[in-house]
């Protein structure tokens, strides 16, 4: 019972993060809030991304080699996009 | 002396799930869609008017909705392994069905998608945007097909009375490469829909 709890949560939070990444796309924020909203999206990814690899993937039980694999992808990419994005608004 | 089955192996011991191959095949494609989002994103860099101009043309809606199923899709094939691993082989199935459910929606909606851009005039060679967009999500699309195949061979064997709480290993193969293809998506849904 205790891993469906884990596993209820992490559905429920992910799409909550997904009804929010929406909603920022809907209002179209850019204009407005500029930084805040690359951070705001960043954040809400690297979110989503944290409970599919730490529940989903089971890296929670994994060996830390794995775990920091993937969440070292995900950190990455987030950040590689970033600063393109940064670099297109300069 | 009678044997006594052991307990499942107790969650202490660091253990990654499922075979190490597939881990090898997730590595790989962590690392091809990763320099894929990266060129993206960089591409996008060059020509920010032009992409933004381009992505305002995308449905939003049924990106979102797609997150949602592969979401869920994710959420029952873990309910699907968790069960197995306590012997609830029925249960087990009914959540591997309802996983291909989501992905079999997902594909439906990409293809109503790629159909009403394709009646839009647009194709890969409209612009740089809609190059990559279009490669992007087919190359997703592509794994999502084979982690399709995945679960319904899955549930092939599962209906067969094959796994259980005694080797739960196929399944865990199986769910980690949907988890990755949903992974794949949760960066390319803002990413491509929803960054501007």
């Amino acid at each position: 019972m205790h891993e469906t709890r884990w596993l209820n949560a992490a559905w429920v939070l992910l799409l909550a993060a997904t009804a929010i990444t929406y909603v920022l796309g809907e209002m179209g924020l850019v204009s407005q809030a500029g930084g805040w909203f690359l951070a705001g999206l960043g954040v809400l990814t690297v979110v989503k991304g944290v409970v599919v690899i730490q529940v989903f993937l089971e890296m929670r039980h994994a060996p830390a080699l794995w775990r920091w694999l993937l969440l070292g992808w995900l950190a990455l990419v987030i950040a590689l996009v970033a600063l393109a994005y940064l670099l297109g608004r300069a | 002396m009678p044997s006594i089955p052991l307990p499942h192996a107790p969650e202490s011991a660091p253990r990654l799930r499922g075979d190490l191959g597939v881990w090898l095949i997730i590595l790989a494609e962590l690392l091809t869609f990763g320099i894929f989002f990266v060129s993206y994103a960089f591409a996008r860099s060059r020509d920010v008017a032009g992409f933004n101009a381009a992505q305002a043309t995308l449905d939003l809606h049924s990106g979102a909705f797609n997150t949602v199923l592969l979401i869920t899709g994710s959420w029952c094939v873990a309910r699907a392994v968790q069960a197995v691993r306590s012997d609830a082989r029925s249960v087990g199935l009914r959540w591997l069905l309802a996983a291909m459910a989501c992905g079999a929606g997902f594909g439906v909606v990409k293809l109503a998608e790629y159909a009403a851009k394709l009646n839009q005039g647009i194709d890969l060679t409209s612009n740089t945007f809609y190059t990559l967009y279009l490669m992007l999500t087919a190359f997703h699309f592509l794994h999502v097909v084979v982690a399709m195949l995945a679960l319904g061979y899955l549930a092939v064997r599962l209906q067969r009375g094959a796994y259980g709480s005694h080797d739960s290993h196929a399944m865990e193969t199986g769910a980690a490469f949907w988890h990755m293809v949903d992974l794949l998506w949760i960066v390319l849904f803002p990413l491509v829909y929803v960054l501007r």
